[in-house]
């Protein structure tokens, strides 16, 4: 794939950078995540040098995903940037892009927008205790966060690291593989929990805001994060209250349909943030000031 | 200052003509609309504003971004920004300069610049032309404007019955000059010229009372007053199209066999579809909650963000609403509340 006029080989002599034009990337691993087939991950490769020296990510960013001729959809990049030159995209079938994409296979390109939006406070979280609640497909960007703080270079700045994590269905869970090598280690707390098991399952059954009252993990000098359906937020949220968490260190991330990702399309403000640029990742305490609009 | 008298702008807009591309009020089905200028002949100066928004010589309506090419396994794209036009937008009204001024806070903000937008508009030439007769509907005192505001011209025209007044306000508006044949205005002149700015600006009957309305929207997010508004808006989306400052739009891509391109167009966000996520979920799943969008980003969150209003006081939506909500009512209201 050549592309002409890009942010890599711009031509242009006022030498503004146009951020709508993707750059390519390249499909070399592809992996159907859960049972349904309805999730599925890609590992993407960078085709040109200087787009892989320029994309510098830090977890809970996202990209606009591009399929010439379908469009292009907002996904959270799922790979943490300790594992660059890769990055990982794990997408739900849903819509016109999302279906296309699913089609893909190993060698075809892709175009890519990004990173865009803010990140996970990872900065904040230094010398504390991290609590990553998640549900069902919604662990993406939390994949990234916690293969971020398991690095081993980055392990130490973090204290207890704490791993919540539910789907309806064994068959559902995301990242079984490194669930189950997250499973072994002895620096991270990890709760696998499925709505209802199966023959093979012999983990813990029960929904997430359950399992975080019976883990109860504690709030003192600690941050939450939560990324999951609503009706799983809305349940756990009051339990992360039990147990004292104040509202400024529970952090989560929202989706919106977005078009630009910049802040200038116009769709995806809930007052007067942005989710693309000035989120997606909110702490409780922000989004309690904005009007309800999400 | 110059003066330009009246028989003398034909061959000075045939001089523009010979260097640049020119926009400006034209006659189109009946109404004002702005469109490239061919022959000055085309020229309809004695306007009062057009309907739809000169904003679409900067933002235009749909627009391609780049286009694409796929030859098998190799996909080529190349970009659509425009590069080294030169244009002039000929007689744009007060109210619509400042519009643009406000667009330049969204399109060309520090953290993203929209090449597309920036480029159209750096290569433009903005020549306004005073107001002498606002209309009724007009309000650009409240905000910030004026009939007579320079803000952000380059040169700028008041009729004066016989000619116009010409200043030049800018290094880019100097360039104009090259082809002026008008001789330098007298003391006459300028004293005319004032009495008429005078008199349009207390001719500006409408009035919104801007003071304070930021700080009380900002209580206002969830109150039952929007549960009302909304009830006669048809949600047609005209205000938005006519609104010299709305920005919104939607990117789409458009394919043909092996080639294609990503267009943008204008959006709005009183359609259900602005927001409407594939899951079926819609953050904003009624007339309350995107009618308040639309007066909360004008009044509240562009403020916040830009630290302006976004409102020009142009009149477009007050005009052209088919049920009459009129934004100046709906100001007054939200007062009251």
């Amino acid at each position: 794939m050549t592309f002409i006029g890009n942010n890599a080989a711009s031509n242009s002599h006022e030498s503004l950078r146009n951020p709508y034009l993707p750059f390519p990337m390249r499909v070399e691993r592809t992996f159907v995540e859960t049972s349904d087939r309805m999730l599925k991950s890609f590992d993407l490769a960078f085709v040109d040098k200087v787009d892989e020296a320029a994309f510098r990510f830090r977890p809970g960013q996202f990209c606009e995903v591009s399929l010439f001729g379908k469009g292009e959809a907002p996904l959270g990049i799922a790979s943490s940037p300790t594992e660059k030159p890769l990055l990982k995209f794990t997408v739900n079938r849903a819509g016109v892009v999302t279906r296309a994409l699913h089609h893909l296979e190993e060698g075809d390109e892709v175009g890519i927008r990004g990173p865009l939006g803010n990140s996970y406070p990872v900065d904040r979280f230094q010398g504390k205790n991290v609590v990553i609640i998640g549900g069902g497909f919604a662990f993406t960007t939390l994949r990234s966060l916690v293969v971020f703080m398991l690095d081993h270079e980055n392990r130490k700045k973090f204290k207890e690291i704490t791993v919540i994590y539910g789907a309806r269905a064994p068959g559902l869970l995301l990242y079984k593989e490194e669930l189950a090598q997250w499973e072994k280690r002895e620096d991270v707390n990890l709760y696998v929990t499925v709505d209802k098991g199966d023959e093979g399952w012999n983990g813990r059954e029960g929904f997430v805001p359950t399992v975080v009252e019976e883990v109860g993990p504690s709030s003192e000098n600690a941050y939450a994060v939560i990324c999951g359906p609503p009706i799983m937020i809305k349940f756990t949220f009051p339990k992360l209250a039990d147990l004292a968490f104040p509202r400024e260190r529970i952090y989560t991330a929202l989706e919106r349909r977005m078009k630009c990702g910049m802040g200038k399309c116009g769709r995806c403000n809930i007052g007067p943030l942005y989710v693309c640029k000035d989120g997606p990742v909110f702490s409780y305490a922000q989004l309690e000031e904005l009007p309800k609009d999400y | 200052m110059k003066k330009l008298p009246k028989e003398k702008v034909k061959p000075f807009v045939e001089k523009l003509l010979q260097d640049y591309e020119v926009l400006g009020p034209m006659e189109t089905a009946g109404f004002a609309s702005f469109g490239r200028i061919m022959s000055p002949g085309e020229l309809k100066l004695n306007y009062q504003n057009s309907k739809k928004t000169p904003k679409e010589a900067f933002f235009p309506q749909w627009e391609v971004m780049f286009r694409y090419r796929s030859t098998g396994q190799s996909v080529e794209v190349k970009s659509a920004e425009d590069t080294g036009r030169r244009r002039i937008l000929f007689g744009i009204r007060p109210c619509d300069i400042r519009a643009a001024l406000l667009l330049d806070l969204v399109f060309d903000s520090l953290d993203f610049k929209d090449p597309y937008y920036i480029n159209k508009r750096k290569g433009t030439i903005v020549v306004g032309l005073g107001c002498n007769h606002p209309a009724s509907t007009c309000f650009c005192t409240s905000v910030n404007g004026g009939p007579f505001s320079r803000e952000g011209a380059d040169f700028f025209m008041t009729d004066l019955g016989d000619g116009y007044l010409v200043e030049v306000l800018s290094q880019k508006g100097r360039k104009l000059l090259r082809g002026f044949d008008g001789k330098e205005a007298s003391e006459e002149d300028k004293e005319r010229a004032k009495a008429i700015a005078d008199s349009a600006t207390r001719g500006i009957s409408s009035v919104i009372e801007a003071d304070g309305l930021m700080e009380k929207l900002e209580k206002l997010t969830e109150a039952p007053f929007w549960d009302f508004l909304h009830e006669k808006c048809l949600g047609c989306g005209i205000c938005t199209y006519l609104c010299p400052t709305c920005h919104c739009f939607d990117m789409a891509d458009e394919a043909f066999d092996l080639k294609g391109q990503r267009v943008r167009c204008w959006d709005s966000c009183l359609f259900p579809l602005f927001t409407l996520e594939t899951s079926g979920h819609n953050p904003r799943p009624t007339g309350r909650e995107r009618i308040r969008q639309r007066i909360m980003h004008k009044f509240n969150y562009f403020f916040y963000t830009h630290k302006a209003i976004a409102c020009v006081g142009c009149g477009r939506c007050i005009i052209h609403c088919p049920v009459n909500l009129d934004i100046r009512r709906v100001i007054d209201d939200i007062h009251r509340e």
